[in-house]
């Protein structure tokens, strides 16, 4: 019909990739995929997929520019402040009962989400006995998220949100701004350990209390999402917690039968103990 | 074999009326699927799916990320996320940045779906006050695809109808009711 000649450039190109680079998104969701590649294409200014994927196997400095665009790094603190409310009101009781807690955001991106957790603990206490890992696939996501700096003209927007979320702390303590940004605390990654992590790729690396991967799973299809949710099933200790994205659910898992809904209009859910 | 193709379709300011005239027009035998991009406000949850269950004899259902695909039935972008045609058989949402300031985009919505359903898939822009949608529509266009725009001088906001026309100008321009009718025809 239609371009498929596209279609098979696109995978090949993503084959590439994974065989010399080992980045794989060959089960990604196929329409955002091709979207982001196509504006990749452009902006590197490549004729076909094709030319790239010759460029992309000779030229490894192409590597992070690509995954830049394959990697949607759209953010902020304390999204969804009805999650967070919900984590504080109704998560946060049960792991007081912990005397060490892990806690893991999976696909941290640049930082937005692991920051809201660790104030989050912090006001409810729990931070110093939580070892929070916080991972991602881009590495300049990660090293961004290490340096905890976010332009000033989000913060706004981040300090409504946290209100919003049940913050009984002022944002404002935890940054100091200076020329258009604001930098974070340093003592608020004392207890996190930032890391290279695939959801596709790797595997369990440590018994979890609460794991939070927004906006992840979506870029997945069901298959891989699949995948990703028997990590996080094995990597949770008896009634440990899961929390998903607004629009991301285990309905249509094959491991949905091992979780609880603990709190369901938040994606909220609870390892069974078996 | 022909495809069994489906329906898209974009509007924003005044986008309420415009639908109400065409979306209970369907039949309760309609038999593709109908895809809607509405521009709302990304922090609010959206009714538009309870509305127009009301008015509508064909099922209406707000997009969920990895939905199967249903002969027959309406689904509406949520708000602050995109809608993607990923198969024939599923669709998608993502939360890329937005595109032209609006997320769910018209534009991102069209393109997926023409690569999709390309000869066989119907387009149509609504009411609007800017111009997402006209690239889309050009896409859709250029793919074989059936492309309609709402009579600018009919519609509440015509600026979104005169853009698409603009990327688009082998678009069909037809009053609520004649794409009420065409509707029936497909
Ligand atoms: C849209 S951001 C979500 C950020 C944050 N969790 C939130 O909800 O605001 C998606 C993140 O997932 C990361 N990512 C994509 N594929 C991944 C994978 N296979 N394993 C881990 N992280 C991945 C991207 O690099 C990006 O940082």
């Amino acid at each position: 019909m239609h371009d498929k000649i596209e279609d098979i450039e696109i995978r090949l190109l993503l084959e590439a990739l994974f065989l010399k680079y080992h980045y794989d998104f060959r089960k990604y969701a196929a329409a955002s995929v091709k979207r982001r590649l196509r504006q990749a294409k452009e902006a590197m200014g490549f004729e076909t997929f094709s030319a790239m994927q010759e460029a992309l196997l000779h030229d490894a400095s192409m590597l992070p520019r690509l995954l830049g665009y394959l990697t949607v790094q759209v953010s902020e603190m304390f999204r969804d402040p009805s999650y967070f409310r919900a984590i504080r009101e109704k998560v946060v009781p049960h792991l007081r009962t912990y005397p060490s807690l892990r806690l893991w955001v999976a696909g941290c991106s640049e930082g937005e989400e692991l920051y809201s957790l660790v104030i989050l603990f912090r006001e409810e206490g729990l931070e110093d006995r939580t070892l929070f890992y916080a991972t991602d696939i881009n590495q300049d996501a990660l090293a961004r998220a290490e340096a905890g700096v976010f332009d000033l003209e989000r913060i706004q927007h981040f300090t409504e949100n946290h209100r919003q979320s049940g913050g009984h702390s002022s944002l404002s303590s935890y940054y100091s701004a200076a020329y258009g940004r604001a930098s974070f605390d340093k003592t608020l990654r004392k207890q996190v350990v930032f890391a290279d992590h695939s959801l596709v790729t790797d595997a369990v690396f440590a018994e979890m209390h609460l794991i939070s991967c927004r906006n992840v799973l979506i870029y997945f299809d069901r298959e891989l999402q699949d995948r990703a949710i028997g990590l996080f099933k094995d990597s949770l200790a008896r009634k440990g917690f899961l929390g998903l994205g607004a629009k991301e659910n285990l309905r249509f898992s094959g491991h949905a039968g091992a979780f609880l809904d603990f709190v369901r209009e938040e994606k909220i859910y609870q390892r069974r103990t078996e | 074999m022909s495809a069994p193709g489906a329906i898209v379709i974009g509007a924003s300011a005044g986008a309420l009326e415009a639908l109400s005239v065409l979306l209970p027009a369907l039949p309760a035998s309609f038999a593709s699927p109908v895809f809607v991009v509405v521009h709302l406000p990304p922090d609010r949850k959206s009714i538009l799916a309870e509305i127009f269950q009301a008015k509508c004899r064909i099922p209406v259902h707000e997009a969920e990320d990895k939905e199967p695909i249903m002969a027959g039935t309406i689904y509406f972008a949520p708000p602050n996320y995109h809608l993607l045609i990923e198969t024939e058989n599923s669709l998608a949402l993502s939360s890329d940045e937005p595109v032209r300031y609006s997320r769910p985009s018209i534009d991102v919505l069209f393109e997926s779906a023409a690569d999709t359903y390309g000869p066989a898939l119907t387009a149509i822009v609504l009411t609007g006050a800017n111009p997402d949608g006209a690239d889309g529509l050009r896409r859709i266009g250029l793919a074989g695809g059936t492309v309609l725009v709402q009579d600018p001088t009919e519609a509440m906001a015509p600026e979104m109808p005169l853009a698409a026309l603009a990327a688009c100008p082998t678009a069909q321009v037809l009053p609520l009711a004649g794409i009420a009718s065409f509707l029936l025809g497909v």
